[in-house]
């Protein structure tokens, strides 16, 4: 029993990814139940292993976090925190939800009466000026128990440099309380800036009593049926970690799933020799880019779920714009063509579902220009109203433009192209990245529709489409490695940090990273643990991320000296402004330790077509490019052998996704399946 | 819209914009200085070639350049064609801001871009550096008569001549300011964004040709103008006047009116700033570039879907009286300007209230507070704390204001109390909200702030820079005003208040002493009596009203709800 599974919930589908011990991997993808996700998650994971004794690992990629933030779904909770500061979770950083118009409010996630402030105070130093007042916090947490709250957040200032006052503030509410959801900020985040570490233990708080409790419905469900291996869950830093570290540390699955389908694509475009790719998704709403250079995504230091929702901790960075199949196109008043920030979403989603909604979207310009079938859409509809999608298009385009139908669609389509380059430009050429170099990897249902148009319109060399696109995250999930990422606040100067404390951080971060990987019954092909210091000169605020080379000999952390310190630095920051500054003061901020337990690979190969022989056109259709509409011959991608070569015009269908090359493009069927498509020769 | 089709200049249009965000998070990321870094105090664009006005101007720099930077452009192009006209390779600098707008620490980077040895137009790029000379560090000096005490002055001059820097124009900057390493970091991540919005306008070019490209720019502001129209052809005909007041000019105790007429007739406005208060001695003036552009911000605040071009102006007529402080001369001192500006503001909403009470929020706190704490810390070091604190913004017709926001004039957020502590021999006792302090209304305004702040160290000085002591915040559409910005110090003999109370110099504190700084909440929008009782009830059940003022703003809503 060897079987490893991936299961990524998504809103409409739960997708399966398995893989079994020969090596041989199997998909599957069920509708997602609802509100009990755990009969799809079954379901799924029964499509491909009848028997879940058969499995010893399962892996979970998931929204449920991202969803209760962003409708406010989560536990009533209560705070009690230094006096005086009770308000920081409501003043935020004194910013506001758009730079114009002033309009718009913010609602913490706990009001401000069940925000309760105890005598006490730390300084930045450690020095502790007040000690707790014990009764105080007592007493708090007596009146935020009688008031309903379901888990406590103990927020104070300066906890991350002295944890004394936090400690024995949240072992007297331990005494009191009868569950396990109470936490101290300096447990969950022990780093400098108050607001940050503040809201991402509130938001902490305030998902876990209803996120662990999803945990804990689907682990019994699956050990009622069978279950008797591992269930891991997907961090947005893209690692897994073990359920019990996820019901403590709800917050850290933010982007769980998107994470996963970004690790995923690293790993599929990699093995096709692509180290640098970046991924795009569209959404209904929303276009999703992720940039992976030399096999490594990039890492975000935190994150705003919303505003004012403030989380810190590292995550796969995911730039976003609001333009996705969904996206309504509009003729503003003054003549210009507009995408968004409008969308019908799914739900009514495009003109051509019928359900309701009549103004024009970016889907329905594919459905009017012959790129998506209409007999055969995605979901559970029958067939798609083509004319009612064109209506909708002549009516609030064509018009007001003087422009054709088909034109009309062409224009919506290179203005949200367009929309959608601009995202993966901001990615890679803002950041200092060729595009040529880049593989672009659509995943999601219709990223393939849009390939094309980002190597014309962002110039990257060329796409790939990974054979089975829509279940990139459920692969994610078997991929990913096991990881763990520790902070803490060192507020120091280089050249007198106290080294040994340093290394006894870097040791404890190493222990509790190890520990966790011990304790893991899946085996690993490697450990790591690897070191950084956010450092700066004095007096600056943007802080360099420092690798910092340190061996660990038989388990023990050998110390850097203060001078490997400064030199690290001096590397980093020449790499990223250029110089250095010849009389600046060098400043230690903070340590960041990853411990990572490398899973062993699969051969993507055992996914690759068996199919021989010529391709087969399975049909032919009319599709629209550019300015004229062309005989264009339809695939069935799945049966594609490899090797094949398809020039455009050309559609290749396969059940979740459309992926369209253009005239000017050319297809090439690789080894493991993917299709690769370029500029023709 | 002609000569283009539509299509290329929705594309085109945002290739361009995106030009401009690129060169913004290119200084951003390079600067040293965290005014420029982390508040983002800067901002770039395009400008027309002959006019200099904004063709595109980046999404993310501060929203009062938009509009000023047309005058900075401006005043190059003119003093370029009195030394034979623009030059391929050319760079110039200056701060100047009777020239330029705001004041002189924002140093403004220009640079004529040539395609197929023509004037194209103009790349700009202007950054907030953090000491220029002057009497003060930092050059915010409350007690300043005349330019010349606020900072170092720099009248535009070309830092580099046909591609060759010009390392004298480099060492006279250099030599005059008491932060060299962070100034030449900040000039480099300006010149930085400068390469790369030349090198951008070259690929845009090479793909699209000059001539689209022109007519997309043209057709912008066209649409942009067409959009202007139409917001003001929706509004009814009529005039309507407001007026508001400073506090003082920080020199004398005297109130000083800002005032303006708005008028609506058609698809026209014309806003009448006549009977505002005459120039000071004191800092509170602005000059005329300011005054304009600031216009410019408070329309793109009630429209705000507006592009941010100068075709957005073409209806708009701004009338700023000569002689006033709105339209200071040189060598005005003009350093508090970001005071006068939010009045300004303030007084134009209340104005647009009369003509569309429903696209107007009500006034926001109206003051960036500048404090700052200087002294020496236990071991001899120097240190100045200084920082800008926020406030409450005002209800709406969408709900009420936000608690603690940052000023409309600005996008910059306020640096973590545990950086300050951290930085400063101080404690905060206080980072709270301020009940009471929002307007009351149907939807009521955001509340200000409470920051208490204990010295540690044995001895410091501090320094206010404030407004709104005397005159609240109002609200609009029958909305209340909101509360009084209150500062408060310690002295041996107990708590005193500024003699021009929101603006105070020098005065000493001693260990343990403290400050107290209690920032206005926003105006209300729509009258109390028609504010939801449980709303009233929530606020009192939470301390962000008490129940005294329940009982005095909100007597029947709070009945009911009892």
């Amino acid at each position: 029993m060897s079987v490893i599974a991936g299961v990524d919930v998504g809103g409409t589908f739960t997708d399966i990814f398995v893989l079994s011990d020969n090596g041989r991997a199997h998909i599957a993808k069920v509708p997602t139940t609802r509100p009990d996700q755990a009969g799809g998650f079954l379901a799924g994971l029964g499509v491909h292993i009848p028997d879940l004794s058969d499995i010893s690992v399962v892996v979970h990629g998931t929204t449920a976090g991202t969803n209760a933030l962003l409708e406010r779904k989560g536990a009533k909770i209560g705070v009690i925190t230094t006096e005086g500061l009770r308000d920081v979770l409501e003043m935020r950083r004194r910013d506001r939800p758009r730079t114009w118009g002033l309009r718009g409010d913010f609602t913490p996630v706990t009001p401000r009466d069940l925000r309760i402030e105890v005598a006490e105070r730390t300084l930045a130093d450690g020095t502790i000026l007040t000690p707790v007042d014990l009764d105080a916090v007592r007493a708090a947490a007596k009146t935020l128990l009688d008031q309903g709250c379901k888990a406590i957040a103990v927020l104070f200032a300066h906890s991350y440099a002295n944890p004394d006052n936090e400690r024995a503030a949240v072992a007297a509410v331990r005494a009191l309380w009868p569950n396990e959801h109470v936490a101290a900020s300096s447990e969950i985040l022990p780093e400098i800036r108050e607001f940050e570490r503040f809201s991402t233990t509130a938001l902490n708080a305030y998902l876990q009593p209803e996120v662990s409790g999803y945990f804990e419905r689907l682990e019994s469900a699956l050990k009622d049926g069978g279950f008797a291996g591992e269930f891991m869950i997907v961090q947005s830093n893209g690692g897994v970690m073990d359920v019990g570290t996820a019901r403590a540390l709800p917050v850290r699955t933010a982007l769980s799933g998107p994470a996963a389908g970004v690790i995923a694509a690293g790993y599929i475009a990699a093995n096709a020799g692509f180290p640098d790719v970046i991924t795009g998704d569209v959404g209904g709403t929303s276009f999703d880019v992720a940039l992976i250079a030399g096999g490594k995504s990039m890492l975000a230091a935190q994150t705003s779920i919303d505003f004012g929702m403030v989380i810190r901790t590292p995550m796969i960075e995911i730039a976003t714009i609001g333009a996705g199949g969904g996206s309504i196109a509009w003729v503003d008043k003054g003549g210009l063509l507009n995408i968004g920030p409008e969308s019908a979403g799914s739900d009514p989603g495009p003109v051509a579902y019928g359900r309701g909604n009549d103004r024009p979207t970016v889907t329905d310009a594919n459905v009017v220009l012959g790129r998506i079938d209409p007999n055969s859409p995605i979901g559970s509809l029958d067939a798609l109203d083509v004319d009612a999608a064109a209506r909708a298009i002549d009516t609030h385009v064509g018009k007001p433009l003087n422009l054709s139908t088909e034109m009309a669609a062409e224009a919506i389509l290179r203005v949200a192209n367009s929309r959608m380059a601009g995202a993966v430009r901001l990615v890679s050429v803002e950041r200092g990245f060729d595009p040529k170099r880049f593989a672009f990897m659509p995943f999601g249902g219709g990223g393939a529709l849009h390939a094309g148009a980002m190597l014309r319109e962002a110039g990257i060399g060329r796409a790939l489409v990974p054979r089975y696109p829509g279940v990139t995250s459920a692969m994610g999930c078997v991929i990913a490695d096991m990881r763990q990422d520790f902070v803490q606040t060192v507020n120091a100067l280089a050249d007198t940090v106290d080294t040994d404390m340093l290394t006894a951080l870097m040791q404890a971060h190493h222990d509790a990273g190890m520990a966790m990987l011990d304790k893991a019954a899946s085996p690993f092909e490697a450990k790591e643990t690897t070191f950084e210091l956010d450092m700066a000169y004095a007096g600056q605020t943007h802080s360099v991320a420092v690798p910092l080379p340190v061996a660990i000999e038989h388990g023990r952390v050998v110390s850097p000296t203060r001078a490997a310190i400064r030199d690290a630095f001096d590397a980093a920051y020449r790499a990223t402004y250029g110089r250095v500054l010849e009389r600046g003061v060098r400043r230690v901020i903070n340590l960041r330790t990853a411990v990572i337990g490398r899973r062993p690979r699969f051969d993507l190969a055992s996914l690759a077509p068996t199919t021989t022989g010529a391709p087969v056109v399975k049909a032919r259709r009319q599709v629209h490019f550019v300015d004229t509409w062309h005989d264009t011959a339809i695939h069935d991608r799945l049966d594609l052998p490899v090797g094949s070569v398809i020039d455009g015009p050309a559609i290749l269908e396969q059940p979740d996704t459309t992926i369209l090359i253009e005239p000017w493009l050319r297809g090439t069927v690789d080894a493991f399946g993917n299709v690769i498509i370029e500029e023709k020769a | 819209m002609s000569g283009i089709d539509p299509i290329t200049l929705a594309v085109l249009a945002g290739r361009m914009e995106q030009i401009a965000d690129e060169m913004d998070a290119t200084l951003f990321r390079a600067a040293f200085n965290p005014i420029i870094a982390e508040a983002h105090d800067a901002s770039h664009g395009l400008y027309h070639a002959e006019t200099g006005e904004t063709l595109v101007q980046g999404k993310s720099g501060l929203p009062i350049f938009v509009g000023v930077m047309a005058f900075a452009v401006k005043a190059v192009i003119d003093k370029a064609a009195e030394q034979g006209g623009p030059v391929d390779g050319d760079i110039w600098i200056f701060n100047d801001a009777h020239m330029g707008g705001t004041h002189l620490n924002d140093m403004r980077l220009v640079r004529p871009y040539f395609r197929d040895g023509r004037l194209f137009c103009w790349l700009a790029s202007v950054g907030h550096w953090h000491d220029l000379g002057g009497a003060v560090p930092g050059n915010y000096n409350p007690g300043a008569t005349d330019a010349f005490a606020e900072a170092f002055i720099l009248p535009p001059v070309r830092i580099c001549r046909g591609g060759e820097m010009q390392g004298d124009i480099i060492d006279i900057l250099m030599r005059n300011t008491r932060l060299p390493q962070s100034a030449m970091g900040d000039l480099n991540g300006q010149l930085g964004a400068l390469d790369l919005g030349i090198r951008r306008m070259d690929e845009l070019l090479d793909s699209y040709g000059g001539d689209t490209v022109t007519a997309a720019l043209s057709a912008l502001q066209d649409r942009a103008e067409t959009l202007m129209r139409a917001e003001l052809s929706a509004l009814p005909d009529g005039r309507w006047q407001a007026e508001d007041w400073l506090d003082n000019d920080g020199i004398t105790d005297v109130a000083l009116p800002i005032r303006v007429a708005l008028e609506i007739r058609g698809d026209r406005l014309t806003l009448d700033f006549t009977g505002t208060a005459d120039r000071t001695a004191g800092p509170v003036n602005i000059a005329r570039p300011t005054a304009v552009a600031t216009a410019y911000v408070a329309i793109k605040h009630i429209f705000p879907s507006l592009p941010a071009n100068a075709g957005v102006m073409r209806p708009i007529d701004v009338i700023v009286p000569d002689g006033s402080l709105l339209s200071a001369p040189f060598p005005s001192p003009v350093g508090g300007y970001t005071e006068t500006i939010l009045r300004m503001i303030d007084v134009i909403f209340a104005a647009a209230a009369g003509a569309a009470p429903d696209r107007v929020v009500a006034n926001a706190y109206g003051t960036i507070n500048a404090l700052s704490i200087a002294g020496k810390r236990d071991d001899g070091s120097q240190f100045v704390m200084f920082s800008f604190y926020g406030g409450g913004h005002g209800g709406s017709t969408d709900s009420d204001g936000l608690n603690h926001g940052n000023a409309p004039i600005s996008t910059a957020t306020i640096p973590p109390m545990e950086i300050l502590e951290a930085a400063y021999p101080v404690v905060f006792r206080q980072w709270a909200l301020r009940p009471d302090s929002a307007g009351a209304g149907q939807h009521r305004g955001g509340l200000g702030a409470v920051y208490e702040i204990e010295l540690l160290a044995d001895k410091a000085e501090a320094f206010l820079f404030g407004e709104r002591g005397r005159h609240a915040p109002n609200g609009v559409a029958g909305g209340a005003a909101a509360a009084l910005n209150v500062f408060s110090y310690e002295q041996a003999d107990g708590w005193h208040h500024p003699e021009l109370t929101s603006k105070m110099r020098g005065i000493a504190l001693r260990k343990g002493q403290r400050v107290r700084l209690e920032t206005p909440g926003g105006g209300g929008y729509g009258p109390a009596s028609g504010r939801d009782p449980d709303a009233v009830a929530r606020d009192v059940a939470q301390g962000l009203v008490t129940p005294d003022a329940a009982t005095r703003d909100y007597g029947t809503a709070w009945e009911a709800a009892r």
